[in-house]
């Protein structure tokens, strides 16, 4: 890409990561949650391969990392739901954490834990499926 | 607010014939977002600003994805003359059409008006939501708190067609020696 694009994907990458980040964490409190957030970290992602290309071996060590994660949030989102068979009421999806006082970010007991997870999940799948469509373009034209 | 919905819409139905009808497919993507963004302000206009997120991000990166394909392949559509089965196929469009309109027109006579009225289950989630929940978004109570297991299998999907694409979208296997 140009210098113009590279330079502008320098200054906006990082605030759109954490305008991500926090979509995610406020999740419960303002509109927004671990979908849209995910999906914002996603298209930052996103917008640096596209602005500076990348290594087709760093592209497919960043295709099995982003799998890693994403499969990895799935098996926390389903603990965290399985968690609800230990405590209290003893059903799946149970909120077993102290709700806390509503408006606080620290509130809501595990709904902020799947917030997050379901933002990471949902980021490394955006990113997988954007990076699987890279490489088959490089594997096809060789 | 019902004006500018019913104009929001016929600027989607608009996108969307132009979408099917245009030559160059580069501008059918274009006219694709015109009705996701389209959608975007009827969300805004609905009071539904979790949706409206979620469709502009969306929107915004699948575009992305739709106009690095159609660069990167051939952008004529081949144009094909109709024949017989195809003008059966359009009759009976039009048939189904009628009779779903005629349906449409039944039901949404017997609906309450836009935003108004509410059913017994949507009740019970309005009333008291942030106190049993512990959630100040209601809509994020309702998606890991009531409805968990959509959200769960939600989730699973994406996963899902994640595992598909990988699949598809791959030439060589990771051990070509074998």
């Amino acid at each position: 890409m140009t210098l113009i694009v590279k330079k502008t994907t320098q200054l906006m990458v990082g605030m759109i990561f954490m305008y991500g980040i926090y979509v995610v964490v406020h999740g419960h409190l303002t509109p927004g949650g671990g979908f849209a957030g995910g999906m914002i970290i996603a298209g930052s992602l996103i917008l640096i391969t596209l602005a500076y290309g990348s290594d087709f071996l760093i592209l497919m060590k960043e295709e099995t990392e982003s799998t890693l994660v994403e499969n990895l949030a799935i098996i926390m989102v389903i603990l965290l739901a399985a968690g609800g068979f230990l405590f209290g009421t003893r059903i799946f999806f149970n909120n077993f954490l102290p709700k806390g006082e509503v408006g606080e970010l620290i509130s809501a007991g595990v709904i902020p834990l799947y917030n997050i997870f379901i933002g990471a999940e949902v980021a490394a799948s955006i990113f997988v499926i954007f990076l699987a469509l890279i490489i088959f373009k490089e594997e096809s034209s060789e | 607010m019902e004006a500018a919905v019913s104009i929001l819409i016929g600027v989607m139905i608009i996108g969307a014939f132009y979408a099917l009808m245009a030559k160059d497919l580069l501008s059918s993507v274009i006219a694709c977002g015109m009705v996701g963004y389209s959608l975007v302000i009827c969300f805004l206009l609905l009071k539904a600003p979790d949706l409206a997120i979620v469709q502009i991000v969306v929107e915004t990166i699948t575009l992305i994805i739709m106009v690095a394909v159609v660069l990167d392949s051939s952008r004529e559509e081949k144009y094909q003359k109709p024949d017989k089965r195809e003008y059966i196929a359009m009759a009976a469009g039009a048939v189904f059409l009628a009779i779903m309109l005629w349906f449409f027109v039944g039901s949404v006579q017997s609906l309450d008006p836009l935003g108004e009225g509410s059913l017994r289950m949507a009740k019970y989630y309005i009333e008291g939501a942030a106190a049993k929940t512990g959630s100040a978004n209601l809509v994020t109570g309702v998606l890991f708190d009531f409805r968990g297991y959509d959200t769960l299998g939600e989730a699973v999907v994406l996963v899902t067609a994640v595992l598909g694409v990988l699949t598809i979208l791959r030439l060589k296997g990771k051990k070509t020696g074998q």
